[in-house]
């Protein structure tokens, strides 16, 4: 069953070559995609080992879209930008914001999806909103080189922020009460407070996306002047959002439009 | 010979040329590279210089060395404190004593110090209702008190055993001698035994507060922002390799440094034993 | 709540057979860096006590750098440093060409710098340890200067260095978990991961330091054989 299931799938990749007709129709182009996997819903390490979550989903959409052949690469967050420039892998599929600070080092695809961040505290807490005032002197964690630690330092002048190297480890300290609160994604923050792990917290309140801060969605990362996978990359955005692919794993992990306005 | 007679002044006969020999092509070749990676270096520097960078991150690393400096020198000297009962330990007759000195210094010295920074962070902090019942919860809530736990442990196994041999190089007719002035094993070891085994613990000792300083730049990883931490900050908001080069010069300085210093002082405090 | 033996079986629903994974990268890594360290630290030895001083220079710079430097930055500049250098001469050559350098690699090449740096200064110790009349002996009995280094020198430089390195190779195995760092999947690595996941970080890495020493302890006794085998005349003494 499996192998039929590739099969055809493969079939199916090589008719849609031929069909696109494009000069590498024998050669499948190889792609190396590196990802955290330490990001759930978005992409997480299974006990075996093995990559799941909605950046993997897609990732794989889009390369069968592409006609590629990828291979994932997992890269701690913090040394990804540099892998990606030292090319340990072609592009980042990672929920990786587009921001004007990383545009300067990588080119970006279009956006792939969208979602705004939110502050999450223990459900005792007194923390009522998300402004400077309602987080001021208290703890605030959040994972390290991303756009919401970014916005915490620039926002929350009066709190202390903590840098963590992946999200699961501000979630064990802001259950073990080490943080007052933590600032991330939407998803991610809801992905974990439905866990029984995450019963301890709830979402105090969204936060409004600054553009200058948080960029326009989540991109596909490539190197500087690679401009031509990266049209490569949002043409298949377009193809996977209108042939339907895109809103069957939207839909498999949420139950809302993650793509934004 | 009637010749040389005439001559009024005699030269120095020119120096023989040294024959590029292949220890003096290799040395050239290789100082020739070091040179060629400083001089690439300064380029890359200059090149990639900016000065509102500097600028705007300098006191985010001069606090993150303060912050390095501060966390080492609480830790050395917690630990040198603790590090005296576990060496008295180590050498006390009792088994059951000196076993269980033997498994701490054992345990510290055999895993790393990043496994043991975890352990006691994140492990301990998974604790939290226990550690709360003992009171010992607002201890543990901040990462920095317990990077200095963790770090203290660590250093003050090292220096057990640092002391320890020490103590042990000291000749035991120096322990003899003293009970046979008639001083007691209290003041044996405070006026005899210690200086002399503090001369073979200087250069160890050295070496340990050097090792601290580099190991330390792990505390980055549980979210304590000394120098390696301002790095990574600097880093992920400009993606620019340069601040860890900054980060590798300023390591280099330091440790440097305390290396002069070390052999300063074992300059000075040996003066009677060169020969 | 999973009980302590499910988490740690093996299979899917255990993590035992991934910490096993990372036990392999960790030996294999501490095993293929040694060699890389023993040689290069040998031959910074050999120059550092050349009678030739750009060449002793050129030993010391090396030294300084990589015993001052903290191993995880050494790591990092290695990982990302070298390679965006390397990608540029060899693009410089030939546009399309790409060389890796992978995490194992450059963890390899980091962790033998650092090592060689410190075994070079105990060679040189025990360098000094070794008569003058050792060389002398060997000249004159018409051996050449690589002759009498190899056949002479050598296999007493390696007893006197033994404990030395020994003491180095400990180390090695510890830093080796620096490379977690890099996205090596290590020991601790894995532990961490499994930790993150299954929220019981203490059991994992108490599992994971309870590993780095059952290997400080195995090879302890393999450096007990290797000082019985090699060392018993210096012993006897």
């Amino acid at each position: 069953m499996q192998i039929n299931k590739r099969f055809a799938l493969a079939l199916s990749a090589a008719a849609l070559a031929l069909s696109i007709g494009a000069a590498d129709a024998q050669e499948k182009m190889k792609l190396k995609i590196g990802t955290e996997g330490a990001y759930p819903p978005f992409n997480n390490l299974t006990s075996d080992g093995k990559l799941e979550g909605f950046d993997i989903d897609i990732a794989r959409a889009l390369c069968e879209e592409m006609n590629a052949d990828c291979e994932f690469v997992t890269q701690d967050w913090d040394g990804i930008i540099p892998a990606l420039q030292a090319g340990k892998f072609d592009a980042i599929i990672a929920s990786m914001s587009i921001t004007p600070e990383r545009a300067e080092k990588v080119d970006f695809s279009n956006k792939y999806y969208n979602t705004p961040p939110a502050i999450a505290a223990p459900k005792d807490t007194d923390i009522t909103g998300v402004t400077t005032e309602a987080l001021a002197g208290k703890t605030i964690g959040v994972q390290g080189s991303t756009t919401h630690f970014n916005f915490s330092e620039a926002t929350y002048t009066d709190s202390e922020i903590r840098a963590y190297p992946t999200a699961q480890e501000y979630q064990l300290d802001l259950a073990n009460g080490r943080l007052d609160a933590v600032n991330d994604d939407i998803v991610v923050v809801s992905e974990w407070l439905a866990t029984p792990e995450g019963e301890c917290c709830k979402i105090v309140g969204t936060i409004t996306p600054v553009e200058e801060i948080h960029g326009q969605g989540a991109g596909i990362a490539v190197r500087k002047g690679e401009t031509e996978l990266a049209e490569k990359f949002n043409a298949a955005i377009d193809a996977i959002r209108a042939n339907g692919k895109y809103k069957a794993i939207n839909e498999k992990y949420f139950d809302f439009d993650v793509y934004g306005g | 010979m009637s010749e040389v007679a005439t001559v009024t002044t005699v030269e120095k006969p020119p120096a023989p040329p040294r024959p590029w020999t292949g220890e003096r092509i290799a040395g050239a070749v290789l100082l020739g590279l070091w040179v060629l990676c400083g001089v690439g270096l300064a380029a890359y520097l200059l090149a990639a210089w900016n000065p509102e960078l500097f600028e705007k991150y300098l006191p985010y690393y001069l606090s993150g060395l303060v912050v390095t400096l501060t966390l080492v020198g609480i830790s050395i000297v917690l630990g040198a404190l603790l590090s005296v009962p576990v060496a008295w330990m180590r050498l006390s007759k009792n088994r059951l004593v000196a076993g269980f000195a033997y498994g701490y210094v054992y345990f510290f010295r055999g895993t790393p110090l990043l496994a043991q920074t975890f352990l006691i962070y994140y492990g301990l902090g998974s604790f939290r209702p226990e550690l709360q019942a003992l009171g010992l919860w607002t201890f543990f809530r901040e990462a920095w008190y317990c990077a200095i736990l963790a770090f203290t442990l660590n250093t003050a196994a090292y220096q057990a055993e640092i002391l320890r041999g020490a103590i042990a190089s000291v000749p035991r007719g120096q322990w003899e001698a003293g009970s046979a002035l008639g001083l007691s094993k209290l003041q044996t070891l405070w006026k005899i035994v210690l200086p002399q085994a503090l001369i073979v613990a200087l250069r160890p000792y050295g070496n340990e507060i050097i090792l601290m300083i580099k190991g330390s730049a792990i505390v980055a990883i549980i979210t304590v922002y000394d120098l390696m931490g301002e790095t990574r900050r600097a880093y992920s908001r400009t993606f620019d390799f340069q601040t860890y080069i900054w980060a590798a010069m300023i390591y280099l300085t330091i440790v440097e440094l305390l290396r002069n210093v070390v052999d300063w002082i074992e300059r000075r405090i040996t003066v009677h034993l060169k020969r | 709540m999973q009980s302590v033996w499910t988490l740690l079986s093996w299979g899917p629903e255990g993590w035992l057979d991934e910490i096993a994974s990372g036990v392999r990268v960790t030996i294999l890594l501490a095993l293929a860096t040694l060699p890389l360290g023993l040689l290069a630290g040998f031959f910074v030895a050999i120059a550092k006590r050349s009678e030739e001083p750009m060449l002793r220079l050129a030993g010391s710079i090396y030294t300084t750098i990589f015993r001052g430097l903290p191993e995880l930055l050494t790591l990092f500049v290695v990982f990302y440093g070298a390679q965006i250098g390397v990608q540029q001469v060899v693009r410089f050559f030939s546009p399309d060409a790409y060389v890796e350098i992978n995490s194992f690699v450059a963890g390899m090449i980091a962790l033998g710098v650092v090592f060689s740096s410190y075994a070079s200064e105990v060679f040189l110790s025990a360098f000094k340890a070794i008569p003058q009349g050792q060389y002398e002996g060997g000249y004159s009995v018409g051996l050449s200067k690589g002759q009498t280094m190899r056949l002479v020198v050598l296999p007493q430089l390696i007893r006197v260095a033994l404990p030395g390195l020994s003491n180095l190779w400990l180390i090695l195995l510890k830093d080796t978990a620096l490379v977690s760092a890099i996205g090596l999947s290590d020991i601790l690595r894995q532990a961490g991961i499994a930790a993150r996941v299954t929220k019981e970080a203490f059991l994992f890495f108490a599992v994971a330091c309870l590993i780095y020493l059952v290997l400080a302890i195995i090879s302890s006794f393999g450096i007990g054989a290797i000082e019985r085998r090699f060392g018993h005349k210096e012993a006897a003494r």
